[in-house]
């Protein structure tokens, strides 16, 4: 489908002996390493910053001047955090993140599948109708939706609950775009040989074109879930009471809270990082081409 | 953009299937497609066909949430025109803060992540290792990222100051409540989190230039900067056009940044207008006003996207 299909995977890559480029320009790799290993301190260094704070206490987070590396590691911010009865309870919140994230990874993936593939691979009346309006709303600015859905998740009595965090969202189109992309791609004999065994439409969705489209349906699980975990603008408004929030508008109040005690701000941040942190290590390659794959799709 | 490219793609299969009877489509129960979309748009027409009709109509309303609407006409338009009007007058003012942002982060943004895509194209030992890298704090969040930038630009404990004071340098700058310092924070801070996306779209679009393209041009004699201006550019064309749209928009809805690091200030300077419509609808719940807020603020996008999708076909048309 892309260049991402065919190329040779990176390790084959960097051991091709290179023609050309670097032969006459000796200076080009060491110049290359030099800037990717400083652009990468520059990188981790806040990360590394954030984690050495959670484990400070607050004297001595802000003692000038600053000492990178606590001189007494305490998992005192963290412990303040997990305890039951305050009106910060972030394990709640990480409760309700993992929940609503999850639920709404499914919900999108379970409805844009068939969906995509009805779009990618069936003749039907309307099609072209309704394939151009669901694509002309990827060019309605989100804003106008604020108000509106918020007005139809109170009809529906979910304000102040994870139903109003898991799927309004879930209609969104991109999911629908990825998967179709991919269906088109597939070859026609495979519902044809299904078709001659006497499977219906229903069965071949489920038992030959669902099994083959497993990257396809794994990369649009991931982005969504963590495209719902680092929700911000939508849950900071719908949801308010304590035991109510998902993370990201939980870490806001946590700010709010605790405005002159960084430890605890930070090790906020660090247990809201480290799930997406450790699912992107995980399922880097499905994130990475899945973002690729949207650029080149544009 | 994309309805074009992928519709030639299922054109002709479309087509073969009417000549030859076996082909998709032609087979099965003619209502087995609508079972198929069901799901899906329910969804879509609730929470995305049916709120933006609705969204106008409530833009015609005085709604104060607990209460009635009130129909006013254009009355929430007007007034956002009207000498004098204070609403107006704050909303002019996110506007003018959104265009602030968006001019000075999206060069930035289009110009950083491809050198890094650039260097990272070399094909050096670890890239896959250093794109991941610069691609991690944008798997983090506008909350998290928020949140420890508003703890390094703090103006007395943050690092920045703390490092900038060691170069030398002044160490009393207030980051999050004064101009420019603001606006830099919220800019590098914006860079820092995104460059790895526009990095991984870019690498991604490099690789599938042909390389004896590359090569041809080296045997003529061609320079780098010659191959990268007429190679590597034109080649990058159709990404171009992606990352430019996405990067704009993006900044154009900044959100998230404001609203947890200068929190607007000062004097709302930096209050965007997003943020500003988020809490005229949903903090102040002045329905009617905010919905028409954002209709002005949506024209203004959709306005940005066609000037950029005709400079695009001019580009086009040129090469």
């Amino acid at each position: 489908m892309t260049a991402l299909d065919h190329r040779p995977d990176d390790t084959t890559a960097e051991e091709t002996p290179d023609s050309g480029v670097q032969t006459r320009r000796p200076w080009a790799k060491p110049l290359g390493y030099t800037v990717l290993v400083v652009l990468s301190l520059i990188y981790i260094a806040p990360l590394l910053w954030m984690l050495s704070t959670s484990l400070k206490t607050n004297p001595e987070a802000t003692r000038w001047p600053l000492q990178f590396l606590p001189s007494d590691v305490t998992t005192a911010a963290y412990e303040l955090l997990f305890r039951p009865g305050t009106d910060t309870p972030v394990l709640r919140w990480f409760m309700n993140s993992m929940l609503a994230a999850t639920a709404h990874a499914v919900l999108v993936v379970a409805t844009a599948a068939p969906a995509a593939y009805a779009l990618a691979r069936m003749d039907f009346r309307g099609k072209k109708l309704m394939f151009g309006v669901i694509l002309s709303t990827l060019f309605i600015p989100p804003i106008i939706f604020l108000v509106p859905n918020y007005l139809i998740v109170d009809t529906f009595g979910w304000l102040d609950s994870l139903w109003s965090v898991i799927v309004p969202q879930a209609a969104g189109a991109l999911g629908v775009f990825l998967l179709r992309q991919f269906f088109l791609g597939l070859p026609d004999e495979l519902e044809e040989a299904a078709l001659i065994d006497g499977a219906n439409q229903f069965q071949i969705f489920l038992r030959v074109v669902l099994p083959l489209s497993k990257p396809a349906l794994a990369t649009l699980l991931v982005i969504a879930f963590l495209t719902n975990w680092n929700d911000f603008l939508w849950p900071v408004y719908v949801l308010f009471n304590p035991e109510s929030l998902t993370l990201p508008p939980g870490l806001a109040r946590l700010q709010g809270a605790y405005t002159v005690n960084y430890p605890v701000i930070m090790a906020g941040g660090v247990i809201a990082s480290v799930p997406v942190i450790a699912l992107f290590v995980f399922a880097q390659r499905y994130v990475i081409e899945g973002v690729a794959r949207s650029g080149l799709k544009g | 953009m994309t309805a074009t490219t992928s519709d030639t793609t299922s054109g002709p299969s479309t087509g073969a299937s009417g000549a030859a009877p076996t082909g998709r489509g032609t087979h099965g129960a003619w209502w087995a497609p609508y079972v198929f979309l069901a799901p899906y748009l329910v969804l879509f027409l609730v929470f995305v066909a049916a709120p933006a009709i609705y969204g106008l109509w409530i833009s015609l309303h005085q709604w104060e949430f607990f209460g009635a609407p009130i129909f006013l006409g254009l009355e929430n338009y007007a007034r956002l025109f009207e000498a004098g009007s204070q609403r107006g007058a704050a909303f002019w003012m996110s506007m003018r803060a959104t265009g602030i942002f968006v001019v000075l982060s999206v060069p930035l943004l289009l110009v950083l992540p491809l050198l890094v895509a650039l260097v990272l194209n070399l094909r050096l030992r670890g890239r896959t290792f250093f794109r991941a890298v610069y691609f991690t704090p944008y798997v983090l969040g506008v909350a998290v990222v928020g949140l420890l930038w508003r703890f390094l630009g703090d103006p007395n404990i943050g690092a920045i100051n703390f490092l900038l004071g060691r170069l030398g340098l002044s160490s009393n700058i207030p980051w999050t409540t004064a101009l420019p310092w603001g606006w830099i924070l919220l800019v590098v801070l914006t860079v820092w989190w995104t460059l790895g996306f526009n990095t991984v779209i870019y690498l991604a679009g490099l690789q599938e230039i042909p390389r004896d393209q590359y090569e041809a041009a080296s045997v003529d004699g061609a320079n780098a900067w010659n191959r990268f201006w007429h190679i590597t550019l034109p080649g990058l064309r159709r990404v171009l056009v992606f990352v430019v749209t996405v990067t704009v928009l993006a900044s154009a809805n900044m959100f998230g940044q404001a609203f947890l690091v200068t929190q607007g200030a000062p004097g709302n300077r930096t209050r965007t207008a997003v943020m500003l419509i988020a809490e005229e609808g949903l903090g102040q719940f002045r329905l009617g006003s905010a919905a028409a807020m954002s209709y002005i603020l949506a024209l203004f996008l959709m306005a940005t996207s066609l000037v950029m999708w005709w400079f695009f076909r001019r580009w086009e048309d040129d090469a």
